[in-house]
Order: structure tokens, then C-alpha cells, then sequence
């Protein structure tokens, strides 16, 4: 999908935002795409972390958060050991993340769970995917 | 020796088979396992936003409870306990204005500067206690058990908090080699098992599973073992699943580090509750002649 990219396109308030809240230089990554490689979730990703970087260098704010990347990142940290470019990722997809979240927005609902699933599931995986996936 | 003990929730839980195991363990070999006081939630994962330091407060506040008994040290088992108390840990010892911050929003507690050491179950037995002298304290060796060693991502993740370099499996070998086991090399020893996951993503979370579990057999390894109850859960509770879905073709036993340590120095099988395990768990340790009396209503 061919895409127009302007001083107009760039959404300069994201990119702050984003490097703000994950304490990351984005425009250090220089695209190798060990990350996407190295990740045990990509394959359930709409685009790896690879594209996610690049969208969020050409500061496109919309189309980042159409995608379900950062809410599959499991934050493993097998990006962060590998990256050449000592880009923390996972902290990137957390400013992402938190974007949303923080607009009151949940991407899991705890009620909506099922009660089979709360009583069989250890108590960190709620709490982590509570503090990961809701406001 | 008294060490202080952070269990954390699910190991009073859903994981008594590590945590138990832990204690009785320790106590055989001469040290013992001291429960933090008023200890409370690790937070699970860590915060990974530069400006939030709210969720940084419960471990902290563990922390904290360490160094007011005096102690320079704190043990903890459940993976996920260890990276979130470690990284906390880190923060408060490295960044100073963000030290300042939360030691004035917690201002009845005194203040912290990373103070304490979170030592990892596996780092104190080779520290304190040494490969050798564990060696010497195995009752039943756990011979012929061929065991592939799974660290889980927070056990090596990031660096700074690495129970051992990332990418480097020793520490669990010649753990797994002093009990009398053979440890399983397999390319899957570090990879994710689809963490909290399972309940936002499940199907992705089952197929990161799938592949450790489908290396660990290919790799000949007759059980996994680790020391995460949420790697347990994904690998070993949800694993009667990945069959039946057919995302495995074999079902592998799962066991906590602690487990075997029990097995090995001849402790009471009581302590490992193996009523939490899968039954095939146990069937394996017995067909090696190991003894263990599983009674699955124990519970």
C-alpha cells in the first residue's frame, strides 16, 4: 500500500509522546528486523515490531494503533537482548499501549472473563495482564 | 541460616508445589527459609513507562520490609517475582530523582536505595551453598531422567537482571547434573510461553507453548522443569489442551526446580504436592523407581 508521507503526515505530538513515555530514541533503529525474528508472538502479529518502528519514524499515530502488535507483545524482552541498536522495544510497545489505555480504553475486560478461567489461572497472569492490557 | 523468603501469591496458591518443596528443601539443607513479614504483591510485571512510578511502590515496599529486619538479602523462586522485585530493585539503586520521588510518596516507610540483593533460588544454592556440597546431599539420585532446563524469559530478561548471561543455560544444568539428572540442551530454553497472554491472546499464547513444548521432545527430553507457576500453567495445565487441539503430538511432564530438589535429597513426597501436577508427572518419576506416593485426593 503506497503511502504519501509530509510534514503534514507526521504526527510530531505521537513521536513526543512515544519517546516520552518509553525513554526511546525510535529513529535509532536502523530496520535489521532481528526483533520481529527473535519474537515468539510475531506470527500473531498484523506487522512486527520492524514495521511498528518504521510506521512510528514517519510519526503515522492512526495507522500504528490500528494494529494489534503492540497488545501481542508479551513484553519477553527477546527483541531487547538481540537489537543491535539497543532500542528497548518493549518499551515502545508499552508507550503504545498505554496511548490507548490511558483514554480509559481496555483491550481485555476482567468481567468479561470467564469464571473457569479466573479460577484456574495463577494469580500473576491476572495481575500481569491486568496491569498489561487494561486502564 | 536464616535467609529472608519473598513467596509472592501464587506460590501460596496455585504453586504450593514449589513453594513448599523450597522451604522443606532448604530446611535439609541447613538453611532456613524466613517468610518477609507483611510481604504483598510484586506487581507481576514491571512498569516499562519512564513516568510511572506508582506501580514501582509494592516492590519497593517488599524491599523495604527486607532491609527493616536488618538483612542484606531476599530469596525469591517464582520467576516473575524475581524480575519484577530485581528490576524494582535496580531502579531505586540507579536513578536518583526517581528514588527521591518515591521514597517522598512513601514517606511513612523509610527510605530505600537498593539496599537489599533479590537473589534467585538457583544463584543462592550455587552461591551459598555450591554444586558440590548439593552433590553430597542427594539421597536419590535422579539417574537416567533426562530433563530439558526451561528459564522462561524472566529469568534472563533484560540483561541487567539476568540470573545468568541470556543465552547461556548453566546455572540449571549443574543444578539438574548434582541431583543425578541429565540435562536436555533444546533451542527453546529461553523462549516466552506466551506469559499473561493466555488470557489476552490465547491463541498466540498457545502456540508459543506448542513450539517449546515440540522442541523439548524433539530434543529427547523427558520432562521440563522450571521455577515460573505461570510457565507451569501455559506449559503444564494448558498442555492437556495443546494436545487435544493438536498443536503437540506428545504430552511432556512438567516439574518445579524445586520438585526435583526435594525428590533427590529423599525428602517426604508430601512436600511436592504432586496432586498439582499432571498425572503423567508422576508416573514418570515412578516408572524410574523413584519413591514417591502420589495420592491425587491429598489435596
Amino acid at each position: 500500500m503506497p503511502i504519501k508521507i509530509s510534514p503534514k503526515t507526521v504526527d510530531k505530538k505521537f513521536l513526543e509522546k512515544l519517546e516520552r513515555l518509553s525513554g526511546q530514541k525510535v529513529h535509532q533503529c536502523f530496520q535489521c528486523g532481528t526483533c520481529g525474528g527473535s519474537c515468539p508472538m510475531g506470527e500473531h502479529m498484523e506487522a512486527l515490531p520492524r514495521k511498528i518502528i518504521h510506521m512510528a519514524q514517519l510519526g503515522m499515530a492512526e495507522e500504528i494503533e490500528k494494529l494489534n502488535t503492540c497488545w501481542v507483545c508479551a513484553a519477553c524482552h527477546s527483541c531487547n537482548v538481540r537489537c543491535p541498536r539497543g532500542v528497548d522495544l518493549p518499551r515502545v510497545m508499552e508507550a503504545i499501549r498505554l496511548m490507548t489505555l490511558r483514554k480509559n480504553n481496555n483491550y481485555i475486560e476482567p468481567s468479561e472473563l470467564p469464571a473457569e478461567t479466573v479460577k484456574e489461572c495463577p494469580q500473576i497472569a491476572l495481575v500481569a495482564s491486568f496491569r498489561k492490557l487494561t486502564s | 541460616m536464616k535467609v529472608s523468603y519473598y513467596p509472592g501469591c501464587t506460590l501460596k496458591t496455585k504453586a504450593k508445589n514449589l513453594d513448599d518443596a523450597a522451604v522443606a528443601s532448604m530446611a535439609a539443607l541447613g538453611i532456613e527459609l524466613e517468610e518477609l513479614p507483611r510481604w504483598n504483591c510484586c506487581g507481576a510485571v514491571h512498569s516499562l513507562a519512564d513516568d510511572d512510578l506508582i506501580h514501582q511502590v509494592a516492590p519497593v515496599r517488599d524491599l523495604i520490609r527486607v532491609k527493616e529486619q536488618g538483612r542484606d538479602k531476599v530469596l525469591t523462586l517464582c520467576s516473575m517475582c524475581y524480575n519484577s522485585l530485581a528490576r524494582a530493585n535496580l531502579l531505586m539503586r540507579d536513578d536518583e530523582e526517581k528514588r527521591e520521588t518515591i521514597n517522598l510518596f512513601m514517606d511513612e516507610e523509610m527510605d530505600y536505595a537498593g539496599e537489599v540483593e533479590v537473589v534467585h533460588f538457583l544463584n543462592f544454592l550455587k552461591d551459598e551453598i555450591g554444586w558440590d556440597k548439593l552433590r553430597d546431599q542427594v539421597k536419590v539420585p535422579l539417574n537416567g531422567l533426562k530433563v530439558a532446563p526451561y528459564y522462561g524469559c524472566t529469568l534472563q530478561r533484560p540483561r541487567d537482571v539476568a540470573i545468568e548471561p541470556p543465552g547461556r543455560f548453566e546455572l540449571m544444568t549443574q543444578f539438574l547434573e548434582a541431583l543425578g539428572a541429565t540435562a536436555v540442551h533444546f533451542p527453546a530454553a529461553d523462549l516466552c510461553c506466551g506469559s499473561y497472554q493466555i488470557l489476552g491472546n490465547p491463541d498466540a499464547a498457545k502456540d508459543a507453548a506448542a513450539t517449546i513444548l515440540e522442541w523439548a521432545e524433539k530434543a529427547g527430553a523427558e520432562a521440563l522443569v522450571l521455577s515460573c507457576p505461570l510457565c507451569e500453567f501455559n506449559l503444564g495445565k494448558k498442555q492437556g489442551a495443546l494436545f487435544e487441539e493438536e498443536k503437540i503430538m506428545k504430552m511432556i511432564p512438567t516439574f518445579y526446580i524445586t520438585q526435583l530438589l526435594a525428590i533427590a535429597l529423599g525428602l517426604n513426597p508430601q512436600v511436592c504436592h504432586f496432586e498439582l501436577n499432571d498425572q503423567a508427572s508422576v508416573l514418570l518419576l515412578k516408572s524410574k523407581g523413584y519413591p514417591i506416593e502420589f495420592e491425587r485426593d491429598a489435596a
